[in-house]
């Protein structure tokens, strides 16, 4: 396997707060590598790092082989990097098809065209309603974005992270607030992802993550304690020290 | 589908009034409100321009009246020199010439402010967007040879093929098919894919970035476009008043224009029209009574703001949409 995601040394600060410290994680084309770790642990910090919300103070970011260190949010998407939002961001004033349309057109060269009705071009159209249909929102399709349930939103935000087509997912809390019943249809849903598409995955379910995750790195406040699979995380002494709280 | 009948409907009804009403009060003989019809009509092109980007962009723009002042000196510098003389390069009566250079000037200005005012963002960038419009405004203040504060007088209007401008029909005509050509404009932008992008920007920037939209340069070019359609408006009431004055970029006349675009309905495309209609119908008729009439009007310019969201558009449309 060769990894498709690398930061060595990754730092981020902010005032007297190390968020980043010495960072170096290494993410496997197609697998699903989980990233858990306590509350204020660092998680958020590192994927808008990862997807060029935020910059880095020191250390380099690699994707697919490329140094992505500087390049801007938007230019890594192009590349293949997409994620999602821990708090659901959507575009709520437009409908449901819209949101993924917009998704499936990102990738679909550039958007100065003016003419042609969006609306009206199928292949944007179809696509989008692929993805929809993937997580089960097909039905939901010309409704209003703000008239969905928060579960609905969760969906969509996965719905846009598939039809954007990315390589490279960051999902970041997909589950959170959903209810245990559409906390299981996710993870069965991302299960049948599993291989097709890489995923970087932040979770706080730990029946989630053990389920799903092929890897596991454990986050503590800013720096990598260990990663390893399932069964190594579960029985690190460090981890259950640290993470889990156990003597 | 009833709502979208009940825009169409509103649109239809505008348009229509707009077409019919001003030339039956010029053939009954009230020229007054002929000319107040196009300065309306006028205003409303400067108001469906801004639209584009508050309305569809979300990008408040408060310095757009200096598009405006663009145009019509680009109309009124020309046709000074023309009588005058001097600066032959651009000395013309030439209508055509006028508006290519009224339209080119204001979208080089829109290019070079909207680039530097679309790297702020919210309250910065409508601070800065009217920092720009001031300076235009006391640019046009400075420049004595063309009267400085006292303003320029238009001896001839511009010169069209086939059209006379001195002929407040003709006038009227032309500013009034210029509404409906930027209102198809506007339409055929905000639903193309183009126009999704800039909505998107408008609704959730973080999460177009995170698809790949290099969304400052999606907005630029609305910016420019919309900058430019301004420019032309410009260049019409340069030649409906034939006296131009740097007060017509003053930052009150950008306010003006946000208040046609929010009173109307921002984000539609015949709410602007709408908005500049009610605007100047209610100047006029409150200024009749008393002199004092800024004060109603704005009492109840609040009311709408206030009350109805989405502007008499929102009001009409109705409510659960």
């Amino acid at each position: 396997m060769s990894a498709i995601l690398n930061t060595s040394a990754l730092c981020k600060s902010f005032g007297g707060v190390t968020a980043t410290d010495n960072v170096s994680l290494e993410v496997e084309a197609g697998e699903l590598h989980a990233i858990i770790g306590p509350n204020g642990a660092g998680k958020t910090t590192l994927i808008s790092q990862l997807s060029g919300a935020l910059r880095p103070d020191s250390g380099v970011i690699e994707f697919k082989g490329q140094d992505i260190t500087t390049q801007p949010a938007h230019k890594r998407a192009r590349l293949g990097i997409t994620r999602s939002f821990q708090i659901t961001s959507l575009v709520m004033g437009m409908s449901v098809l819209d949101n993924v349309a917009l998704a499936v057109q990102a990738r679909d060269g550039h958007s100065f065209r003016f003419i042609k009705p969006a609306r009206k071009i199928r292949h944007l159209r179809d696509a989008a309603m692929q993805s929809l249909a993937h997580v089960g929102l097909d039905a939901r399709a010309d409704t209003a974005t703000s008239a969905l349930s928060h579960g609905e939103h969760r969906q969509m935000e996965i719905a846009i992270a598939l039809a954007s087509g990315a390589d490279l997912m960051l999902l970041d809390e997909p589950m959170a607030g959903l209810g245990p019943e559409e906390s299981n249809t996710l993870v069965s849903f991302l299960k049948t992802l599993k291989g097709q598409r890489t995923i970087l995955l932040i979770e706080h379910d730990m029946d989630a993550v053990f389920a799903l995750a092929d890897r596991i790195s454990v986050l503590v406040y800013g720096r990598i304690i260990a990663t390893g699979t399932p069964g190594e995380i579960r029985n690190n002494a460090d981890v259950r020290h640290a993470y889990l709280g156990e003597e | 589908m009833g709502k979208l009948t009940r825009t169409g409907f509103i649109t239809v009804l505008v348009m229509v009034a707009l077409a019919v009403l001003p030339p039956m009060f010029l053939w009954s003989g009230q020229a007054f409100y002929m000319d107040l019809a196009t300065r309306l009509v006028i205003l409303a092109i400067a108001a469906v321009s801004l639209n584009l980007i508050l309305g569809f962009g979300g990008l408040v723009s408060f310095g757009h009246a200096a598009f405006i002042g663009l145009g019509a000196y680009a109309a009124g510098i020309p046709s000074y020199h023309a009588t005058w003389g001097g600066f032959e390069a651009i000395a013309t009566y030439n209508g055509l010439f006028q508006i290519a250079l009224a339209v080119g000037i204001s979208a080089l200005y829109a290019l070079v402010t909207g680039a530097i005012a679309l790297r702020t963002k919210g309250v910065y960038f409508i601070m800065i967007t009217m920092a720009f419009g001031q300076m235009a405004y006391y640019f046009f203040l400075s420049l004595d040879i063309y009267g400085g504060d006292d303003g320029l007088t238009i001896d001839v209007r511009s010169e069209l093929p086939g059209i006379n401008l001195d002929n407040p029909l003709s006038l009227y005509l032309l500013a009034y098919v210029s509404l409906v050509v930027a209102m198809v404009i506007k339409f055929l932008i905000v639903n193309s894919r183009f126009g999704m992008v800039l909505q998107g920007a408008k609704g959730n920037p973080e999460r177009m970035v995170t698809l790949g939209y290099n969304i400052y340069l999606y907005r630029l070019v609305a910016y420019v476009i919309s900058g430019a359609m301004a420019g032309y408006a410009g260049f019409l009431l340069g030649n409906f008043t034939t006296f131009i004055s740097p007060d017509m970029l003053d930052w009150t006349r950008s306010g003006e224009l946000m208040f046609m675009v929010i009173l109307g309905g921002a984000a539609t495309i015949v709410g602007p029209v709408l908005g500049a209609s009610v605007f100047i119908l209610l100047e006029e008729i409150l200024s009749s009574y008393t002199i004092f009439w800024q004060l109603p009007f704005g009492l109840m310019l609040i009311g709408v703001v206030l009350f109805i969201r989405g502007g008499l558009m929102g009001f009409f449309k109705g409510k659960g949409d």
